[in-house]
């Protein structure tokens, strides 16, 4: 059933130069899951985020989102499909210039007609969501911490309620405790806002924590998708080194 | 394309009844957030939210509806006819209300902020100048405990400072100390030839550079080229804690980054006001050669026999105290950098206004120091 896909990738390739990231990739995200992404370092799982969401353009192949194509975009279509996302960068992303809550206020300010007080609510209501303190808005993001500053960004992510979100290590970085966190936060907020989330990430727990599905990466190629049990079972090295080294036995027993 | 949003309220008794339609998203509700915010909801006691006509919910139709029903007192929400998602999210608005009401913080423009802000600017210029002192004071110290011990100099990074700042600079000085020369020059021929007594434009050209312009000069363009360039490097070594991981391995900033370039300053600001010199005397001369008919023989002579050596001892006396003043005001701004981008921006302003500002007023000091001396 194709109303359920939420993101169609359909023979993805992607260059720099003359190194190969992705050949013919394909990979769907349904509506509705978390979907997280894995793959060893350097095998394209940022680069992938960047494709789908128009940072870097593909060579070949398409990218649908709710069954529109949103490939090669410019001007007013990007836009306008820009509000079907948002996006929680690695280190964040914030504005530096500019205060927690006006970083959250610009996606507002940008695509809506909102009065400036109304923001302003709405912004601190975000922010509250994410778990950050009233208190955090007027800071700039230098004065946060580490895990502030990653709910802050999230907040700015969430700041349209798009129906998908995409987020770039959201736990590289923090304490085992604040990542725990931020994991059930994810879940919470992806429930109560039915999102689509697209989660690539390095650490094991976050999967176990938060994810329906994982795509694995690896030799230019989604090598594996399915549910954590079912990647257990699959016999490519990597996977196995991956769920049943000791960090991935770690996270299973912490799971059971 | 989304529905428009529309509601309609009526009273139940004391209980309010809201029946909103259309779709309530942070696209659509611009308009309707004002008009809601204008009902007047005096004698409610609780709402309820119909909603069944009620197309798309997002957190920020949530968000004002609960807004909403906040104010009319009681505070809580009652759906009526939602779907579970529209339940969920006015639950989660409810749950995440804000503590108080933010009151504006409205600034004052009266006459007491006017006084208070100009209070504030001047014990901020006071400190910034004693705090400059203390960072000469302490400069000085690092840079003496150097001068024991040559062994501790990071030769490389003074070569290589004296290169950036120094060696490339050599152009753009020669070349607007010449202009200038040519500048002085012409203004003398023309004032001085109402009296007749163009001659007398060695003696300006020579007095004006060698005591003056040519250092001057010579620092503002250092202020300009190298202060804020030592501004931003450090700066920048600051917001990605290249300082703090330096501190850690035992490396004394001061040092590594600050005495290296104090010196090269040092060293490179006399040799830069001698080019100065050299080429803003050529520049006179070349103009009273061609204007003036004083030919360059001539101008050297007059120079020599009328125009006395102090002036040249007072110009160079003061290049070391500009170069010091630029690679001190320089380094301080840089290690002044805090985490984010606009603080490097404002701290390489800072620095080559202060640089600016202390240039010129050393300069005055300097020539009330030699009028006294007689020189």
């Amino acid at each position: 059933m194709s109303e359920d896909i939420a993101i169609k990738v359909r023979g993805l390739t992607t260059a720099y130069g003359t190194h190969v990231v992705h050949d013919k990739l394909d990979l769907d995200v349904k509506r509705g899951e978390i979907l997280g992404v894995i793959g060893p370092s350097g095998t394209g799982k940022s680069v992938l985020l960047r494709a789908i969401v128009g940072l870097k353009r593909p060579e070949t192949g398409t990218v649908e989102v709710f069954d529109r194509n949103v490939t090669d975009l410019e001007g007013d279509d990007l836009r306008e499909v820009q509000n079907l996302w948002g996006i929680m960068f690695q280190d964040g992303a914030l504005f530096s210039n500019l205060t927690v809550r006006e970083n959250v206020m610009v996606p507002m300010r940008e695509h809506t007609d909102l009065p400036e007080p109304l923001m302003k609510q709405l912004a601190d209501q975000k922010l509250r969501m994410s778990g950050l303190d009233d208190s955090a808005g007027p800071k700039f993001p230098s004065d946060l911490s580490g895990g502030m500053r990653k709910r802050a960004a999230l907040a700015r992510a969430l700041a349209l309620d798009p129906p998908i979100l995409f987020l770039d290590e959201p736990t590289a970085g923090l304490d085992p405790i604040t990542a725990a966190g931020f994991d059930t936060l994810v879940r919470e907020l992806q429930s109560a806002l039915s999102l689509t989330v697209f989660l690539v990430t390095h650490d094991v727990d976050t999967l176990v924590a938060t994810c329906d599905r994982i795509a694995v990466l690896g030799r230019k190629k989604v090598i594996a998708t399915g549910p954590i049990e079912e990647l257990r079972r699959n016999d490519d090295p990597w996977i196995q080194d991956y769920f049943c080294g000791p960090r991935g036995r770690a996270a299973q027993a912490g799971e059971s | 394309m989304p529905d428009r949003p529309e509601y309609e309220l009526s009273t139940d008794a004391s209980r309010g009844r809201l029946s909103v339609s259309g779709d309530w998203t942070v696209h659509t509700i611009g308009k309707i957030s004002e008009q809601l915010a204008a009902e007047d909801t005096s004698g409610f006691e609780g709402l309820e939210v119909d909603c069944a006509q009620l197309g798309r919910l997002d957190t920020a139709g949530a968000f004002i509806i609960d807004r909403f029903a906040c104010r009319s007192g009681g505070g809580t929400v009652k759906p009526v006819n939602a779907s579970e998602q529209a339940t969920a999210l006015l639950k989660q608005a409810a749950e995440l209300r804000p503590e108080r009401d933010d009151e504006q913080n409205k600034k004052e423009f009266g006459v007491v902020d006017l006084l208070e802000r100009t209070g504030r600017a001047t014990m901020h210029f006071i400190d910034e100048t004693v705090e400059t002192l203390s960072f000469l004071g302490e400069t000085i110290m690092a840079m003496a405990h150097i001068v024991t011990r040559p062994s501790k100099m990071r030769w490389t990074a003074l070569v290589s400072v004296m290169e950036d700042s120094g060696l490339d600079a050599v152009p753009i000085v020669a070349f607007l100390s010449f202009f200038v020369g040519m500048v002085v020059a012409f203004i003398g021929a023309t004032t001085l030839s109402e009296f007749g007594a163009t001659i007398f434009t060695v003696e300006l050209v020579g007095i004006a550079i060698l005591r003056e312009f040519g250092v001057i000069l010579t620092a503002i363009i250092l202020a300009g080229r190298t202060n804020s360039a030592f501004t931003a490097q450090i700066g920048a070594m600051r917001m990605r804690q290249e300082v703090d991981a330096m501190t850690t391995l035992g490396l004394n900033p001061m040092d590594v980054l600050v005495v290296p370039r104090a010196f090269a300053m040092l060293i490179m600001t006399p040799v830069l006001t001698l080019i100065a010199i050299l080429f803003g005397v050529g520049g006179g001369a070349f103009v009273s050669w061609l204007a003036l008919d004083i030919n360059p023989t001539v101008f050297m002579n007059r120079l020599q026999s009328y125009v006395p050596i102090e002036n040249f001892w007072v110009g160079m006396s003061k290049a070391p105290v500009f170069g010091l003043v630029v690679a001190l005001i320089g380094c301080r701004q840089g290690l002044m950098v805090g985490g984010s981008v606009q603080s490097l921006g404002q701290s390489t302003t800072k620095s080559v206004v202060q640089a600016l500002f202390s240039i010129i007023v050393i300069d005055a000091l300097f020539a009330v120091f030699y009028l006294e001396l007689g020189i």
